[in-house]
Order: structure tokens, then C-alpha cells, then sequence
């Protein structure tokens, strides 16, 4: 253990500029892989009303870099996920405190559409915070020195798209994926295809839910780190993009960019299974602080 | 597949005459209307002053950025950036829109359902497809935000756009009967039991 002297302390001031300038760049720059991702999914369509509509996704990124605006209008639920590294030292109140009033700040000085309401009053703050909002989810790595802070500006049409299915250990993993085909056919065009679909596999009712977020939301191209994760991945992704769904549910075959699995071991008589879906709009925006500044990325 | 270009208001026999397929380019006005405006519309017994008969409806919220009023912006609104809504979540509010404010097209993303497809074919309506989330690429038929009214349930109020160029955007759904997403469902339906079986799923 270092003496507290040696350690990197995070500055507030910092994090809280760092949090309004994710918000803003996640909303108005698409990471160059989902960018690769619609060039793949143009060159294998042949439907022509597809490839009109992928050509309109594709020109609509450029608008938004040309003229600086939002790709899309849904400004989305803002979650931050937080990663500490080693060696530094962060009062976890003030860290909350700083992300929420960068939210506060893009929102009011952009300004931002505020998306997010009271859920029973449903009264907007216009700040696009609330109970509970933005969401910080919190997990630690060993990089030594520095704090990783990602953005997700969480659309609404996808994310409606949610589901949770606590199956039973005789469905088996063809339960599973008859689930997942099932919930793709059902939502069709309403989560704005092509999308990423996000599958969680196991754990408990709400771990499950979270996994199928966390697949949703990681970058586009990045495999699952359990091996039978990774397989079930690649069989769906074929799956989905054979039924014909197409951008925007209007017909072809780019239904998804890919299919995201992310497991957790779960209990001897469960075998729950859930979906979380993110639009062809997928957004994120991430920084590295460390004592040499902040480096921005996807 | 015909082009259309609708110089809105439009009338019956206009609506009727947009096949699903053909695609259409809408010019001088537009109304954007969202869950909140019509849960208080037709749920809470409130009225607009705008007069929406014969006129285009399209679901969004936009986001906009208060300015001071002038000939630019009537309203005292700019617009930053408009996009399209999930129109699913507002199903039921196609036919009362029709009947009671004279709406003739429903603009919106990932389709309307069997209630919709009833009221555009017995009313004379139809339902346009837009890329949703190419909202920046929207915007910029956007020309201005003429006026706004309900403005309580910002950003969720009844607005009033001035439009040039906005499209083309596909006709989805239309006053025959016809819909784009029955066809691409029966599709993906009649595909379902082939994907399962090449995962190796005995059904």
C-alpha cells in the first residue's frame, strides 16, 4: 500500500467537466466501429428499400459531424459507468455529486431535450436527472493511476425493446435462443434496427438484466470473455440476421449488427435469460483521467 | 411507386391515393406531437388552439434552445435537433386524432398496429416511415419552430414546424389496408422455425 501522499487524487472539478463533455460527444459522434458496422451491413444487403435506408442512417452521421448537432433526437437515459484503477484516491459521494451536475450542465448549456421524468408524477426537471438518474455504475481494474469513465446516452425505443424470462433448467440453452429470435421477431422495427442485441445469460433475475445491458452497450466487435458466450454470439448473430426483419423493420436482411451475449453463473434449478436491445444509434463516449489529463475515446 | 409531393393541408382523396411503397415529400407545415400531448388530449379533456385538419402529425420531442422572439423564430423557439419517436406507444390515439382533429398522415418510426390500419382505411389516413434516429439529417428540413402550444409538458408540446423538403419518406401503411410491417412479420415469422433449426434447436 502506497502512503496517501503517493496516491493519484481525483479532482471533482475535472470529473465534472469530463461528465458534460461525454455526454455531448457520445451524442454527436458515432464510434468508428458501428461506423464499419454499417458499411459491413451495406454491402450485404440486396433488399433496395435496406440499402436506401442504411444510405439515409450513413448520410445522417455525416450531417450530424458537419453541422455539429445530435445524430439522434433522443437524448436517451445518461448512464455513466465508472472504472477505478489502482493506486489513486476518490471520495465515491463526490465523484456521484460531480457526474450528476455534468449532467445538469450539458443539459442546460448544449442545451439538451431533458428525456428523463418522475416516474409516477411524471414531471420533467429539465435537467435530464432525477431519482436515482443519471445511472453510475461503479467497478474497479488494476490500471494503476487512473479512472475510466464511459458514457451511454440510453435511447428509449430500444431500450422499451427490455425483456426478462426466468426459464428453467429443462428449457436448456434451445430455450434461450428460441427466446431471443422470439423477442426480435416481436419488437421488429420498434428498436430501430439494425441494432446490437443485447443477450444476459444466467445469474440472478436483476444480474441477468444487467448483463444484457452490459452486452447491449459494449463496443461493437468486442467478444464475450466466456467462450461459451462467445459461440452462443456468433450462432444468433446469423440467426437474427436471417429472419428477414431488416433496418427499421421495413424488410432485409440487416435486422442486427450483432448479437452481444454476457453470462454469469446462476443457480442449480434457474436458468434465466434476458434482452436488452441498442439502436443503430449506438452511442458511446468514454475518457481516461490520469495525472497526464483526460484522454477521450469511444 | 409514385413520388408525391404534398403541399399540406392535404385532403381524402389526396390521403387515399398514397400507396404503400410510394414515397412522399412534404412541404410548408407540420405537427409534432408526442405520449405526454396526446394522453392530455384525449385522456385529460384537453384542446389545442391549433387546427390539425387535413395536416400531417409526426411523433418527436424535439430539442430546442429558447431564444428571443423574431421573424426567425415566432415562437421564441430554435430548433437544435429533431428526430423521430418509437410510434407504437401511441397506437391508440391514431383514430381519435383522425376523427376528432381531422389528422390525415401519422409520421413516425417502427409502425402502427391493426387499430391504426383500421382508422387509416375507414377515415382516409396513412402512415409515413422515416429513418428514426437520422435526426440530424431531419432537422435540416426543418426551417423553423412557427409556433407551440400545451407548452406545460415541454419538451412534450404540441408544435407547429416549418417544413421544406421534408423527405422522402416511405409510405408504410395506407388507406387500403396495406402495411409494410404485417408483410415483414408473416416474413420473419415464416422464417423463425429455419433460424432455430440451423442453432440446432429441436422444436
Amino acid at each position: 500500500m502506497l502512503a496517501d501522499a503517493d496516491l493519484f487524487t481525483v479532482d471533482y472539478a475535472e470529473i465534472e467537466e469530463v461528465a458534460k463533455e461525454l455526454y455531448i460527444r457520445a451524442l454527436k459522434i458515432l464510434p468508428p466501429q458501428v461506423k464499419r458496422g454499417f458499411d459491413r451491413l451495406s454491402r450485404d444487403e440486396d433488399d433496395a428499400t435496406a440499402k436506401t435506408i442504411l444510405g439515409t442512417m450513413v448520410e445522417n452521421i455525416k450531417v450530424a459531424e458537419r453541422t455539429r448537432n445530435l445524430l439522434c433526437q433522443d437524448t436517451g437515459i445518461p448512464i455513466y459507468n465508472v472504472i477505478i484503477g489502482g493506486d489513486l484516491r476518490v471520495d465515491g459521494i463526490a465523484l456521484k455529486a460531480a457526474i450528476r451536475r455534468g449532467v445538469e450542465r450539458a443539459t442546460r448549456e448544449h442545451p439538451l431535450r431533458s428525456s428523463v421524468v418522475h416516474p409516477i408524477t411524471r414531471i420533467n426537471e429539465q435537467s435530464s436527472c432525477g431519482r436515482l438518474i443519471p445511472v453510475i455504475n461503479i467497478d474497479f481494474d488494476d490500471s494503476p493511476r487512473q479512472l475510466r469513465i464511459e458514457m451511454i446516452p440510453k435511447g428509449s425505443g430500444s431500450e422499451n425493446g427490455s425483456f426478462l424470462k426466468m426459464l428453467i433448467p429443462a428449457d436448456g440453452v434451445d430455450g434461450i435462443k428460441a427466446y431471443v429470435i422470439d423477442r426480435v421477431i416481436e419488437v421488429g422495427g420498434r428498436v430501430c434496427p439494425p441494432t446490437i442485441v443485447g443477450v444476459g445469460i444466467g445469474g440472478t433475475s436483476d444480474l441477468c438484466m444487467h448483463l444484457a445491458k452490459v452486452a447491449a452497450t459494449r463496443p461493437l466487435g468486442s467478444a464475450c470473455e466466456d467462450p461459451e458466450g462467445e459461440k452462443l454470439e456468433k450462432m444468433l448473430s446469423i440467426a437474427v440476421n436471417s429472419l428477414g426483419i431488416g433496418p427499421q423493420g421495413l424488410g432485409g436482411r440487416g435486422t442486427a449488427f450483432a448479437v452481444h451475449v454476457e453470462t454469469a453463473a446462476t443457480h442449480i434449478t434457474m436458468n434465466p435469460v434476458a434482452v436488452n436491445i441498442q439502436c443503430h444509434s449506438a452511442r458511446r463516449a468514454s475518457a481516461v483521467i490520469s495525472e497526464e489529463g483526460v484522454e477521450y475515446g469511444f | 411507386m409514385t413520388h408525391h409531393v404534398l403541399e399540406m393541408p392535404i385532403d381524402e382523396a389526396q390521403a387515399r391515393a398514397l400507396r404503400v411503397g410510394d414515397t412522399v415529400t412534404l412541404e410548408r407545415t407540420l405537427f409534432g406531437i408526442r405520449d405526454a400531448t396526446q394522453i392530455h388530449m384525449f385522456d385529460r379533456g384537453r384542446r389545442t388552439r391549433f387546427d390539425l385538419k387535413g395536416y400531417a402529425v409526426i411523433h418527436t420531442a424535439p430539442n430546442v434552445r429558447r431564444v428571443e422572439r423574431s421573424n426567425e423564430h415566432p415562437a421564441g423557439f430554435a430548433p437544435v435537433c429533431i428526430g423521430t419517436t418509437t410510434s407504437q406507444r401511441m397506437e391508440r390515439f391514431t383514430r381519435p386524432l383522425m376523427e376528432r382533429e381531422g389528422v390525415r398522415i401519422v409520421i413516425g418510426k417502427g409502425g402502427l398496429g391493426d387499430a391504426s390500419r383500421a382508422a387509416f382505411q375507414e377515415l382516409g389516413g396513412a402512415y409515413l416511415a422515416i429513418v428514426g434516429g437520422a435526426a440530424a439529417l431531419e432537422t435540416t428540413w426543418i426551417t423553423a419552430i412557427e409556433d407551440v402550444d400545451l407548452e406545460d409538458l415541454d419538451p412534450e408540446c404540441l408544435w407547429r414546424f416549418a417544413i421544406q423538403g421534408f423527405g422522402p419518406i416511405l409510405v408504410a401503411m395506407d388507406a387500403h389496408g396495406g402495411s409494410l410491417y404485417d408483410k415483414v412479420r408473416e416474413t420473419a415469422e415464416s422464417r423463425r422455425a429455419a433460424a432455430l433449426a440451423a442453432m440446432g434447436v429441436s422444436q
